[in-house]
């Protein structure tokens, strides 16, 4: 509506003035955004009149891959994918392809397996918020973040020895139980971090720059945004309560407490509430997993080849930016017949141009930072 | 090994059981939905079928001429209302008869569960559009033209959108070679093409 809206007035605008419109390139080298990414955007004055994405740069056949080796050969493949939050992708993988099969999945494991997909959520929701804030020009709120992060970065070295891609899951369980310090370090974490959530709030929540950057700035409503299929906190951001944790329960989640938060606008700041609430709900479960976390294998016992019955399945978690699913085909064999990812990234960036038409150019950066993308899952 | 084998034998023969129990009940999943579309467009489900009757892989086969009325039939009806296209997708299997697969995930936040929509395609036939139904359909045509070339007619933009433009080939299809000659087929593009 905005939009039109615009269209008119600039051609009012281009026949006294003779006014034209301005095309111009926005990446891939672009800080803000956040990876490869290339926006090509239409001006006029500093409205944006359209937009159109070029994508693909980090396009590297993951799903071809896929299809050409083994099951469990496929998991630090996924971890370059959402690399933000390698463990999720693991987590999403692994319980996908037990889909085929009826293995009882040890507790032990399913609470290990709650307990660092949410500390990578946290790890991922902490990249966004340092670098979102940085764009819209707070900079403490970057080194702040990071200092967290680190400390969740330290937390998966001290349980599965990598950083950032850490390969963290097996199918059936995990590799091997967690040390004790790993758990030791958790609940340290976990009774720090409430602090440092109160803290970053104190740099934003009502920072009256950033209100004016974020409010009212790139609202969409919960019907367009089911239409895009927008997944993940921006629908909650729009005010639909669902979370795939809840509606599908996968892993512990079903012994677990915590609350969905929605939004009420659709708007960036909204977005930017519903992911601070869920820094302190994950906090909250990974509490709950330390504190219910039963003892016992971490592995079922599990055939040598993995051969999956004929079939096909699809099954979806939700990922810190949203649902991330797998569709895999099974012919019987040791490698999957067809291995489709199915995004958040790559969907929700598919909802930019709705979201940044009418509105300022430097509100694209702004949006483009509420929408949280990862360049690695997008392209695959 | 043996032991393996047990446990192998032991799972299969699980299996079984909690079919016979299914049959009781006697309602294959997705037969609520299926009445849904059969009311409106009787015999547009060609083939239904579910991976060990789990009811969120509940799959639909639909004819190709029929997929945008089915679809928008589904996303309006009260009792299905599926407002969420999760994936579509496509699945290449080269000695069929009609080789490609073009694969509809749909969700309903309503009531919480799945549905597959599946249209079996023959090579260079193209499909119908159904981002006039879904938005977020419009990138996810895209890809599958780009890494499978099944084109969708009415689509409002339909470019490549991972690969160059000037790619040449399809690589998510079987046949597309993965070492040696021909792995790419990309043509330089000349200054004329570039606009310099």
């Amino acid at each position: 509506m905005v939009g039109v809206a615009n269209v008119s007035r600039i051609e009012q605008q281009s026949t006294v003035h003779g006014t034209e419109e301005l095309v111009i390139n926005m990446g891939p080298q672009h800080p803000s955004t956040h990876g490869v990414l290339r926006v090509i955007l239409k001006l006029d004055g500093e409205t944006v009149n359209d937009l159109d994405c070029d994508i693909g740069y980090l396009h590297r056949g993951t799903e071809k891959i896929g299809e050409n080796i083994t099951y469990t050969m496929f998991i630090p493949y996924t971890d370059r994918l959402d690399y933000i939050a390698a463990p999720s992708n693991n987590l999403a993988w692994v319980t996908a392809v037990e889909k085929f099969f009826d293995w009882e999945i040890p507790m032990r494991a399913q609470y290990i397996r709650s307990m660092v997909g949410e500390l990578s959520r946290i790890a991922s929701h902490l990249l966004w918020l340092a670098t979102h804030a940085l764009d819209i020009g707070a900079m403490t709120v970057f080194l702040w973040c990071f200092r967290e992060r680190e400390m969740v970065l330290d937390l998966f070295e001290t349980a599965f020895g990598g950083r950032l891609t850490v390969n963290a899951f097996r199918l059936g369980g995990l590799h091997e139980d967690v040390p004790d310090k790993f758990l030791q370090l958790t609940q340290e974490f976990a009774d720090l971090f409430p602090s440092r959530i109160d803290d970053y709030e104190t740099l934003l929540t009502n920072n009256r720059i950033w209100l004016q950057r974020t409010r009212d700035v790139g609202i969409i409503s919960a019907e367009d945004a089911m239409d895009l299929g927008l997944t993940g906190p921006i629908i909650r951001g729009s005010g639909v309560r669902w979370d795939l944790r809840r509606a599908k329960p996968y892993a512990a989640y079903p012994y677990l407490d915590f609350v969905v938060p929605v939004g009420e606008n659709g708007d960036i700041y909204d977005r930017y509430l519903v992911r601070i609430e869920e820094l302190r709900q994950s906090t909250r479960i990974i509490q709950q997993c330390l504190e219910q976390l039963p003892g016992g294998p971490v592995t079922c016992k599990t055939p040598r080849t993995i051969k999956p019955p004929e079939g096909e399945i699809y099954h979806s978690i939700e990922n810190p930016k949203g649902e991330f699913g797998f569709y895999i085909v099974s012919d019987g064999t040791t490698t999957p017949y067809r291995v489709r990812i199915r995004p958040p990234s790559f969907i929700n960036l598919g909802g930019l141009k709705k979201l940044c038409v009418g509105q300022l150019v430097a509100d694209v950066v702004a949006i483009i930072g509420s929408i949280d993308i990862v360049l690695g899952e997008c392209d695959r | 090994m043996s032991d393996e084998a047990v446990e192998n034998s032991e799972q299969t023969d699980g299996a079984p059981e909690s079919e016979e129990s299914a049959e009781e009940v006697k309602t294959p999943p997705g037969e609520d939905l299926k009445e849904v579309v059969e009311s409106a467009f009787p015999g547009a489900v060609l083939e239904q079928s579910a991976y060990q009757d789990d009811e969120d892989e509940a799959t639909f086969v639909v004819g190709f001429d029929a997929i945008v009325a089915v679809a928008t039939h589904l996303r309006d009806h009260g009792d299905s209302h599926f407002e969420l296209l999760t994936d579509l997708t496509a699945t290449h299997y080269p000695e069929a008869e009609n080789p490609f697969e073009v694969l509809y995930h749909l969700y309903s936040i309503e009531h919480n569960r799945r549905l597959r929509l599946k249209v079996r395609i023959k090579d260079g036939q193209s499909m119908p559009t159904v981002s006039g139904i879904w938005s977020s359909a419009d990138w996810m045509e895209r890809e599958v033209y780009d890494l499978f070339g099944i084109e969708f007619e009415d689509h409002p933009d339909l470019r490549r959108i991972l690969l160059p433009d000037n790619w040449g080939s399809h690589p998510m299809r079987k046949d597309y070679p993965l070492e040696g000659r021909g792995e790419r087929i990309y043509t330089k593009p000349t200054r004329k093409e570039i606009g310099d």
